[in-house]
């Protein structure tokens, strides 16, 4: 069985306007899978959905089943037990993910302490630790820093750590370099790709930029306008995309990137 | 020849604040060149444009418009150079009233220019939103109606409206997908091939860059680190800051 099967998942707005339609996919247990979409594909609130996260007001239809739960229609007692143990979400904007009036180290300390049942010295390393892992330098200063007090590379970088003291199965990640300068994205997606790795994790990455998604993933779904379009490898699709709105999103990504292929006289 | 705009090694300090944050920076652009400021969060870009744009005054050095230099006080150049000099913000949902109507918000410059009776105004705004490919009736439409790279089109006919010499034009394209991102690229190339217009743009995106402008200048920490013609800048850069910059672009699978 897979660990997010999403079926016939439909998203409509209480006026009844569908902003997903009939989306059907699955990650398996340390699969990878990206899902590339322009605004208002319905990338985000896909991802939303996994989560039983929607704003009030949206139906959802169709079937999402996270490790053997159904979250359509959930309660929200069910969902908190599967929320951040099947599957934990790093956002785009590191600073509304924080909360600004809690150091950074006891935002981090919540998860640790409720999934491993830390208190006292030992969460405090823990706290730590976990800051390392993200390669944070200093981290007894990052951890007593408030969220507005460190860089953006840095927050996202405690977002990061967040998800994965929780150990999820399943770790989103909804765009989590766009907000960030080109070198510290680098950086970034590195780690991540590194540290899911090692952990075996299963992700799903949602972006709309082809090239930040092959950094982290092999197979890719395109959306638009709340439809998947097509889904191959990152490599085919780039290759022979099969949908012209695919072919589209290539031939800009490529024409972008042609531009760079400069040969200097020096 | 004259740069249209120049820094004499300018330098800003943030009242309160220590250090500079930008330092001794020497650049110009002539007339129908365009030039890049590229760095990083902090490396000053804003500060440079601010400056550029005469919204804040260099602690040291001198801004040149025409080769003089720029007096804030001085109420008949300054007058010129509002006419001559007009910028693009990156936000396209933050940039434009959402109360005001999109032939009021193109007026804009002509009303604060005094530059336009009402009737020329409104022939202005209809060429000004032909030239960005917007439909004529987008006039009298709101902002809210129209999609990030409209909205974005729409404050570059703003922009454009008085026949500006020189467009700012701050990270202009980061906030719009991919295929929308190059749409605008080439409506500013046009622009630029068609108006003469000088475009001095601030981004962090150096496959925009290297699409748009002929000459760069990157910035690390308030200074400049390496400048010139953007062929020989990002196609054989000097200083291991821009290759570090150049490595990170993440790139398509061949």
């Amino acid at each position: 069985m897979s660990l997010l099967d999403v079926r016939d998942l439909t998203i409509r707005t209480s006026d009844g306007r569908a902003l997903v339609s009939d989306l059907t996919f699955s990650v398996d247990r340390g699969e990878r899978l990206g899902l590339i979409g322009e605004s208002g594909s319905g990338k985000s609130l896909t991802t939303l959905a996994t989560l039983g996260l929607l704003p009030d007001g949206m139906t959802t239809t169709g079937s999402v089943e996270l490790d053997g739960t159904q979250i359509v229609g959930a309660s929200e007692k069910s969902l908190v037990e599967v929320r951040g143990r099947a599957a934990a979400i790093v956002f785009q904007e590191p600073l509304t993910a924080l909360d600004p009036l809690m150091r950074v180290g006891r935002q981090l300390a919540e998860p640790l302490r409720r999934r491993r049942g830390l208190k006292g010295d030992a969460l405090r390393k823990a706290v730590a630790e976990a800051l390392e892992q993200v390669r944070l330098p200093e981290p007894g200063r990052i951890a007593r820093a408030f969220p507005h007090e460190i860089s953006g590379g840095q927050r996202q970088r405690v977002a990061l750590a967040m998800a994965l003291a929780c150990e999820p199965d399943l770790l989103i990640a909804d765009e989590p370099t766009t907000a960030l300068d080109v070198t510290v994205q680098s950086e970034m997606l590195v780690l991540l790709d590194t540290l899911v790795g090692e952990r075996g994790m299963a992700v799903l990455f949602v972006s709309h930029d082809l090239a930040v998604v092959s950094r982290v993933t092999d197979r890719v779904l395109v959306m638009k306008d709340g439809r998947a379009v097509e889904d191959g490898t990152v490599r085919d699709l780039v290759r022979a995309p099969r949908q012209p709105y695919t072919e589209a999103l290539v031939d800009s990504a490529r024409r972008l990137e042609s531009a760079l292929d400069l040969e200097g006289p020096r | 020849m004259t740069a249209v705009l120049a820094l004499d090694s300018v330098g800003h300090t943030y009242r309160g604040s220590a250090a500079p944050v930008v330092a001794d920076v020497s650049l110009g652009v002539e007339a129908g060149h365009s030039l890049a400021l590229v760095g990083e969060s902090g490396a000053g870009k804003t500060t440079l444009l601010r400056l550029l744009l005469g919204l804040a005054r260099p602690t040291t050095g001198t801004v040149r418009f025409d080769g003089d230099p720029l007096a804030l006080g001085d109420r008949a150049q300054m007058r010129r150079f509002r006419r001559s000099v007009q910028c693009v913000f990156q936000d396209p949902y933050a940039s434009l009233d959402p109360r005001q109507r999109v032939s009021r918000i193109v007026a804009e410059p002509l009303r604060s220019l005094g530059v336009a009776t009402v009737a020329e105004a409104r022939a202005k705004v209809a060429e000004a939103l032909e030239q960005v490919g917007l439909p004529a009736d987008a006039a009298s439409r709101y902002p809210h109606e129209f999609s990030g790279g409209q909205r974005q089109r729409i404050a570059i006919a703003r922009a454009i409206v008085c026949d500006p010499r020189v467009l700012l034009a701050d990270e202009p394209v980061s906030a719009l997908d991919v295929t929308t991102r190059v749409k605008v690229v080439d409506l500013l190339a046009e622009l630029k091939r068609e108006r003469g217009l000088t475009i001095v743009m601030v981004s962090h995106d150096l496959s925009v860059v290297a699409a748009l402008c002929e000459g760069t200048a990157v910035l690390e920490r308030g200074r400049v680190v390496e400048q010139g013609e953007t062929r020989d800048v990002l196609g054989s850069p000097g200083h291991p800051y821009t290759r570090r910059l150049l490595d990170s672009v993440p790139r398509l699978p061949v």
